[in-house]
């Protein structure tokens, strides 16, 4: 369980798998990032990129101030979201009560919510004195990715063994002591990985900080976006995109060297979740569901509000024209609502099935392999810290001409989502596989099974709950993805967040208000999508 | 290839089917991973050909095209299909993110011109305006798509600078509004429609204050107008670039710093995006924000009366018709275009009365032909300025990042 512990039983694991099975396992993830995201990106670099564009990028008035901006609110909101995650993701993970599973898929919308609309629900809700300040951008960050904590910690929160905080307070340790000396080093490797996408993703937040923050708080991926779409500054644009890559690499790799450094390893039965039977527990877990319940649903139930009180007094009459029905003859808002649901769930599946695949077939690659493993796992976060402008205009002038004209292709929209979420996939299912015992794989040769025998039955099957997490996580992604998706899609192909988009881009109050009823379909959608996985995720059997 | 596929979905998403399946394959056959995601790429190929094949659109009927005859006016090429039914084929046009035709009157219009010709429309959404120039400049002489609508004034000298057109004088050109063709005497781009970006105010708010409302951009200067404006960042918004160029257009290369001083004095307001500065900074839109005068369209208080919700006969808000800056959108033929004259073919026929007369209701902007009617409503809630403030294309390809960055530094920093 210390650090020189786990890296020596690291290597011992990675010898046990034959050398082309390895292999084998790595070359279908790391083909897919080379193909869609390494290349499109050196090309578009190697395009724009002149040293005179550096230097004019980096001599700009008021860089440093973006740079300073953009890393300390991404270090206030990760520190911020895991204090507060902690509480749900405990709740969630060590707790048996009714609704839970509804909990578990109320908390994860609003980190797929397209940031517009969280945007324009916080905006609505917070007092207007905080409307264009940091408090605004912390608060919303906050919100958006509690999913995180209580998703990634959450997954090994419940593998903990029930008994290990109780051995501790029957020593005579305080509940806090045994949950900080005992609970927390155990949850470490979870917490780095949480921290680590959380803060990449308010590193590179973008639609929050144009909503909330205004023009005086820009992160560098705002000025990317600013520079590359309305001043045509596609060099500048880069520069500042390979500044954003470089600290998110680095940080990356910090993370999953420690990630690695602190994997547990300890019996991975899942304990059951107990149900709160003293009175104590029974509130305890009563108001704590509560609580997040009512915090998550807040800016929702907002969006519901808007989109059926559009300026003043009660009105359906934004859902009733959702879709092509004319408002008067020859008036329509066009738009095909439910054309672009079934697009964003088509897209959700396919996006899903590419992630869990590759992602799972990248956890196995890592897990076994050495250093090689280990630099797919940083290499898979990658796209992650990379603007979603950059890729886009890479994919642009990479793929377009044959034998890869794609820029048209369906498929290159659920393949760019996959893209982002492959690497929840892995951050899902490797703690799981870092946790597992090594005694587990000597045991099964004791018993006469091969390696890969042994890793078949014990590593794979273990892969099924973590599995499904990252699912969930890549399907949300992919049903609230905007950013790569606004430059891949064509009409007729939109998904519900680019219409929800389109819409709020329009004078007007029932655009508006539909915009708004288009967002709690989304929402709900998701909440459904979410409910459905967490039900296939029954609790295992004994054996 | 992907340029003859048909937009529409049942078609466009069938070839994600086998990837998915292929995918699984690759996850049970682990070992032979490589090959099996390798093939995985040609079997997207060969699914994509076989539906593109079997659409009506083939790329063998495209050298057809180039011995027809060359258009003769709209009027003949849209209005009866049965006599000028064209030589078939495909075309794609670029279009920004307003620009829906799924369900609408600009959809119907297109399929006219696909029954009056035979040529095939395919939209491809390029983002806003900005996004999609920058991306038609990296990919100049071998574009996505075959016609660009909707780049405008300000943005029409860095693609000309960069050669993103091929130039093309419609056969419509004569029946256009002459200040607007004079915009582009090299003809690389044809005016289509425009619009102006101007001040709007929230009429309830200065009748229940008893002010007058501003007349001119000086107005906003005075300390009665303190606190009452909010506008757009020109570095991030349309509208927002819009406005510093009428305060250019205005006040003079030299002089617009200072009023700019005097306006960050005086309380303006600034903020990223134009819905989140009329919907919630606003006071006038069904948002209710704090502030009674907003940089929007010439055609919102049109728009807030058309989709108002409880219907309504007066529009709510008002444009102060001295602080307009003209916005003038383009359609182009792109240079490397796949199919250049079915691209002229469908310039022509944005240009053409049958399209013209659809653009106020969809995109909330005036038809280029001064002959087309306009909506009640446009002419009715809205004025349109005798003399429009403006700024040369080439004064504003030349100076935009100079002007945005000094502007940031006078207003933000």
């Amino acid at each position: 369980m210390n650090p020189a512990d786990g890296a020596g039983t690291d290597a011992r694991s990675a010898t046990t798998l034959p050398r082309r099975l390895r292999l084998a396992l790595i070359v279908a993830p790391l083909s897919f990032l080379l193909l869609f995201y390494a290349w499109p990106l050196v090309t578009l670099l190697r395009r724009v990129l002149r040293a005179g564009v550096v230097v004019d990028t980096l001599h700009r008035p008021g860089i440093v101030e973006v740079l300073w901006f953009t890393c300390w609110q991404a270090a206030a909101s990760t520190v911020l979201t895991l204090v507060v995650g902690l509480g749900p993701a405990w709740l969630l993970a060590r707790w048996s009560f009714p609704g839970r599973r509804l909990l578990t898929a109320i908390t994860t919308v609003p980190f797929l919510l397209p940031t517009v609309v969280v945007g324009a629900a916080f905006l609505a809700l917070l007092p207007d004195r905080f409307a264009g300040t940091p408090t605004a951008i912390l608060v919303a960050h906050v919100f958006c990715n509690v999913a995180v904590v209580v998703r990634v910690v959450g997954a090994l929160w419940t593998q903990l063994p029930r008994d290990l905080g109780g051995a501790a307070r029957t020593l005579g340790a305080s509940g806090f002591r045994a949950f900080r000396e005992v609970t927390l080093p155990l949850l470490r490797p979870a917490l780095v990985a949480a921290a680590a996408v959380v803060f990449l993703f308010t590193f590179t937040s973008f639609g929050v900080v144009q909503v909330l923050g205004g023009p005086r708080n820009p992160t560098i991926e705002v000025e990317i976006a600013r520079r590359a779409t309305q001043l045509g500054d596609v060099g500048g644009a880069a520069v500042l995109a390979m500044m954003q890559l470089i600290v998110l690499a680095l940080l990356v790799a910090w993370s999953t060297r420690s990630q690695r450094r602190a994997a547990t390893r300890f019996g991975l039965r899942r304990t059951r979740r107990a149900r709160p039977i003293t009175a104590r527990q029974r509130a305890l877990v009563a108001l704590g569901a509560l609580a997040t319940a009512a915090a998550m649903l807040a800016p929702l139930v907002v969006l519901a509000l808007r989109s059926l009180r559009p300026r003043e007094g009660w009105t359906l009459r934004a859902w009733r024209t959702l879709g092509t029905t004319e408002l008067r003859p020859g008036l329509t808002i066009g738009g095909d609502p439910i054309g672009a649901l079934m697009t964003s769930l088509r897209t959700a599946v396919v996006a899903t099935v590419i992630a869990v695949v590759l992602g799972g077939l990248a956890s196995l690659a890592i897990a076994a392999a050495g250093r090689h493993g280990r630099m797919l796992d940083v290499g898979l976060m990658l796209p992650l810290g990379t603007s979603a402008v950059t890729i886009g205009l890479g994919m642009l002038i990479t793929f377009d001409h044959p034998p890869v004209d794609w820029r048209g292709e369906p498929w290159i929209v659920p393949l760019g989502h996959a893209l982002v979420g492959i690497p929840f996939v892995v951050r899902s299912t490797l703690p799981t596989l870092r946790a597992r015992p090594p005694g587990w794989i000597d045991a099964a040769a004791t018993l006469g099974a091969s390696p890969t025998r042994s890793w078949w039955h014990i590593d794979v099957a273990l892969l099924r709950r973590p599995l499904l997490v990252g699912a969930g996580f890549a399907a949300a992604i992919s049903l609230g993805e905007f950013g790569a998706t606004s430059f891949l899609t064509r009409a007729g192909r939109e998904t519900l967040p680019i219409t929800i988009a389109r819409l709020l881009g329009r004078a007007g109050d029932l655009p508006r208000a539909q915009a708004f009823a288009l967002a709690t379909i989304l929402a709900a959608v998701t909440i459904a999508v979410i409910a459905v996985i967490e039900t296939l995720d029954r609790e295992p059997r004994d054996g | 290839m992907n340029l003859h596929q048909p937009h529409r979905p049942a078609t466009a998403d069938r070839p994600n089917r086998p990837r998915a399946r292929c995918l699984v394959a690759c996850a049970v056959v682990v070992a032979v991973g490589l090959t099996a995601c390798s093939s995985d790429d040609d079997a997207d190929g060969t699914t994509t050909t076989a539906a593109t094949t079997a659409a009506p659109t083939t790329a063998t009927e495209a050298p057809a095209l180039t011995e027809a005859p060359a258009p003769t006016g709209s009027a003949g090429t849209t209005e009866a299909p049965t006599t000028t039914a064209g030589p078939g084929g495909s075309v794609t046009l670029l279009a920004y993110d307003s620009f829906v035709t799924d369900g609408t009157s600009l959809g119907t219009a297109l399929d006219a011109f696909t029954s009056a010709t035979g040529v095939e429309v395919n939209v491809v959404i390029g983002g806003d305006a900005g996004t999609m120039v920058s991306k038609a400049v990296l990919t100049a002489g071998n574009p996505e798509g075959d016609v660009m609508f909707g780049i405008d004034n300000t943005l029409l000298s860095r693609a000309i600078d960069a050669d993103v057109f091929d130039p093309y004088e419609s056969t419509q050109h004569d029946a256009l509004a002459p200040a607007l063709t004079e915009l582009v005497p090299g003809n690389e781009v044809t005016p289509v429609d425009y619009g102006d970006v101007c001040l709007n105010y929230d009429i309830a708010w200065f009748t229940d204050h008893d002010l007058a409302p501003p007349t001119d951009l000086q107005d906003l200067t005075d300390p009665r107008y303190r606190d009452l404006l909010v506008t757009e960042n020109p570095a991030s918004s349309s509208p927002g670039l819009a406005f510093l160029l009428a305060s250019i257009a205005e006040f003079g290369s030299d002089g617009w710093q200072q009023w700019w001083t005097d306006l960050r004095d005086n309380g303006v307001d600034v903020v990223d995006s134009w819905d989140d500065a009329y919907y919630s900074q606003f006071s006038g839109s069904s948002g209710k924000g704090p502030r009674p005068i907003v940089v929007s369209y010439g055609s919102s208080p049109p728009a807030e009366v058309i989709y108002a919700d409880p219907p309504r006969t007066d529009a709510p808000t008002a444009v102060v018709p001295a602080t307009c800056f003209r916005q003038v959108e383009f359609a182009g033929v792109l240079r490397g275009a796949e199919h250049p004259d079915a691209a002229r073919l469908l310039v022509d026929f944005l240009a053409s009365p049958s399209f013209q007369s659809e653009v106020a209701l969809n995109l909330f902007v005036y038809p280029a032909r001064p002959d087309t009617s306009l909506p009640p409503e446009f002419t009715k809630y809205s004025v349109q300025p005798d003399h429009p403030l403006t700024v040369a294309p080439a004064d504003i390809a030349a100076h935009r990042e100079e002007w945005v960055d000094a502007w940031t530094e006078i207003v933000l920093r």
